[in-house]
């Protein structure tokens, strides 16, 4: 899950982490008023969006009146934003940031991600602050300095230290940018994170090391236990097809294709999108239904799929194991009359009763495409997606 | 031959009196020497009762002395599921096989933690696996039992149905499978595919291997360089997420490429570099097999 800057901020500030005075706002009214409260002489206007690369899209400006944060403001509510992350479409923008100017002396890069082959919370950070950290780690990775945090111990005063000085921070600031850098620690660990960046991180003329950005990520798995995480959850900011999917339990993501896709597993699904492209198709979403398929599901995920103006023809790929392919048949059936399908059906049921479940699918009277196998579903949906079955 | 389990491995469920947990010990039970293999459950306010004539214990500790146990499965739903994992490894048990999906990150950075400070001998699979099976001996998880055929292939995968697909060509093409291990979808988890390649490398039992990965992470690539520099037998591979847009999470929690790394082309060519023949079309995995045994 994904939250604003200016929450990330808040969570920042509760763990003692400066970061510059600042206002959510919904409204022009509201920023203006935030504006006169915060006092000047310089602003900084920032759209919140979920996407990165707000700056280089025109999502932060800096405005030396009221005036002129006004006006921004009035251009940037309601904009679609568009960034390197959004898609051309863009992000409408419907929540901004009012924050103080800062005193810029100097940018840093900081950011925890977990490492897969330690298993530990990696720190990274780097003295070229504000720019895409994935070009610089692609382009001067001796840049970028890692510490892997002993969960036993958290980050220790020694390695904070160390990154300090590896980023040249002066002596006089090196204090504060170790309580930065374990603070973003303990809020990544303590909130169950799967990204904290403080990018850029920076060094003001009196020598106060502030978080002049922040993005953070949770585990999904672990908002159980976090419900002022979930709170902070920002549904505008998601896709509508995958929240309505959610809702069923199931996974789906829109992609730019016309095939459809409803497969059980998440490898099965994927490789259904490979397959599918491997015969000249493009797929038009992923779509997990998982272990219990039943006919609601199957309903839900044909409706959202079928929400999809480019959507030219279904595949559906189950390999029934637990889910025995009888039940996936009645259920697909049940499915395709309720929401009365207008574009091809490829079924290719394999596993558990499947001559059963082929029957089902056969005695329905549904237009439905039968294939053997995976190549075999996978040629019919295509030529059936071209207008060619 | 086989690898981690055989006809005579002692299994203990924990989560036994859950749904997902009595209805997959039923089902892992019929299959093979299943009936001899399950002999132990464990819940602690139900120590003293039964599953269907398996007793229930109230500790993996207590399970394993009763009955010899040596390896235990889990269904224990994902709040508690880590401190299952670490309670197999505490009683000292060779393996723990963790079916469980949606364990947070941090509970298995922790108990890996600890696994690794208190040097434990015990193996891990998973968590958010489908199990593994020896064919017509035992099964252990969730995995439909009868397209399995007892063979001379390894199979090897972070995918549950994906799995199954590979295993099923196989069968179809009569190679029958000396065990398929899955190995789980999450990014904290315990052997990887570079472990278990490593088994079937030792195995006389295993001719040959499928290795199926998908995006994410860097797992595929390791075992990849392990097999150039010391694999004795054939590998062949499958990678899941060609078509994947980056930055979005496909179904697993793991699967996910980020940064740019982790694609399914950058897998696929490290594995082609190291002499494992590879497939993009997943249709064709068993096919492959057969084209590198001639």
């Amino acid at each position: 899950m994904k939250i604003h800057e200016y929450q990330a901020k808040e969570l920042l500030r509760k763990y003692g982490v400066p970061t510059p005075r600042g206002v959510p706002c919904f409204s022009v009214d509201e920023a203006v008023q935030a504006a006169r409260e915060l006092g000047g002489p310089v602003w900084v206007v920032k759209a919140q969006i979920h996407a990165g690369g707000r700056g280089k899209g025109g999502g932060v400006k800096l405005a030396r009146s009221i005036d002129e944060v006004k006006a921004i403001a009035s251009g940037m509510l309601g904009m679609r934003l568009v960034t390197h992350q959004t898609g051309p479409d863009g992000q409408k923008v419907r929540r901004l940031l009012i924050e103080e100017g800062a005193d810029i002396k100097k940018e840093y890069y900081v950011g925890m991600v977990v490492d897969r082959e330690t298993q530990r919370v990696c720190l990274m950070a780097s003295s070229e602050g504000g720019v895409d950290i994935e070009e610089v780690a692609a382009e001067h990775p001796e840049k970028i300095h890692k510490v892997f945090i002993d969960p036993a111990t958290g980050l220790k005063d020694a390695e904070a230290d160390g990154i300090a000085r590896a980023l040249g921070i002066a002596e006089v600031s090196s204090r504060e940018a170790r309580t930065v850098l374990q603070e973003l620690y303990r809020v990544f660990w303590e909130t169950d994170a799967s990204l904290a960046e403080i990018n850029p991180m920076i060094v003001t003329g009196a020598g106060r090391v502030v978080a002049l950005d922040a993005k953070m990520n949770f585990d999904d798995s672990a908002l159980f236990r976090h419900p002022e995480i979930v709170a902070m959850r920002d549904l505008d900011e998601e896709d509508p097809a995958e929240v309505e999917a959610s809702k069923y339990d199931l996974s789906y993501i829109q992609l730019d294709g016309d095939i459809g896709c409803l497969v059980n597993g998440a490898g099965l699904a994927m490789a259904t999108m490979d397959i599918i492209k491997f015969h000249g198709g493009r797929p038009a979403n992923f779509l997990d239904v998982g272990g219990g398929a039943t006919t609601e599901k199957v309903t839900e995920a044909f409706k959202i799929m079928l929400r999809n103006p480019s959507l030219q023809a279904i595949l559906v790929n189950i390999f029934g194991g637990i889910m025995k392919c009888d039940v996936i048949a009645t259920a697909l059936v049940a499915a395709a009359k309720v929401v009365s399908l207008k574009v091809p059906l490829v079924v290719r049921l394999e596993g558990t009763n499947v001559e059963l479940g082929k029957k089902i699918l056969a005695d329905s009277a549904l237009p439905i495409i039968s294939a053997a196998n995976m190549a075999d579903a996978a040629a019919k949906v295509v030529a059936a997606a071209q207008g060619r079955n | 031959m086989s690898i981690l389990i055989n006809r005579d491995t002692k299994v203990i469920t924990q989560g036994i009196t859950g749904k997902t947990g009595q209805f997959h010990t039923r089902m892992s039970r019929e299959y093979a020497n299943g009936r001899n293999c399950y002999v132990a459950g464990v819940n602690p306010k139900k120590a003293g009762e039964d599953f269907e004539g398996i007793p229930i214990f109230a500790s993996v500790k207590e399970a394993k002395a009763k009955t010899g146990a040596t390896v235990s499965v889990i269904y224990v739903p994902p709040a508690g599921a880590a401190g299952a994992i670490w309670e197999g490894v505490d009683a000292g048990l060779d393996l723990v096989i963790c079916i469980t999906e949606g364990i947070p990150v941090r509970d298995m950075i922790e108990v890996r933690d600890r696994m690794r400070r208190q040097a434990a001998q015990t193996l891990l699979i998973g968590p958010n696996c489908p199990g593994l099976i020896t064919p017509d001996e035992i099964k252990i998880g969730i995995m439909p039992g009868h397209i399995h055929k007892r063979g001379r292939i390894g199979v090897v995968s972070r995918s549950g149905t994906l799995t199954y697909e590979a295993v099923w060509q196989l069968s179809e093409l009569g190679y029958g499978q000396s065990s398929a291990v899955g190995i789980g979808g999450d990014p904290v988890n315990g052997l990887k595919h570079v472990d278990v390649m490593k088994l079937f490398n030792d195995d006389p039992g295993t001719d040959a291997v499928v290795m199926i990965g998908e995006i994410g992470g860097a797992d595929e690539e390791t075992a990849a360089r392990w097999v150039k520099d010391n694999m004795k037998k054939p590998v062949v591979g499958f990678i899941a997420g060609v078509t994947a847009p980056p930055g979005k999470r496909m179904g697993h929690a793991g699967a996910i490429v980020s940064g740019g790394k982790g694609t399914a082309q950058e897998k696929l060519a490290v594995m082609e570099a190291c002499g494992i023949k590879v497939t993009r079309n997943p249709a064709e995995m068993a096919k492959l097999l057969k084209s590198v045994l001639k």
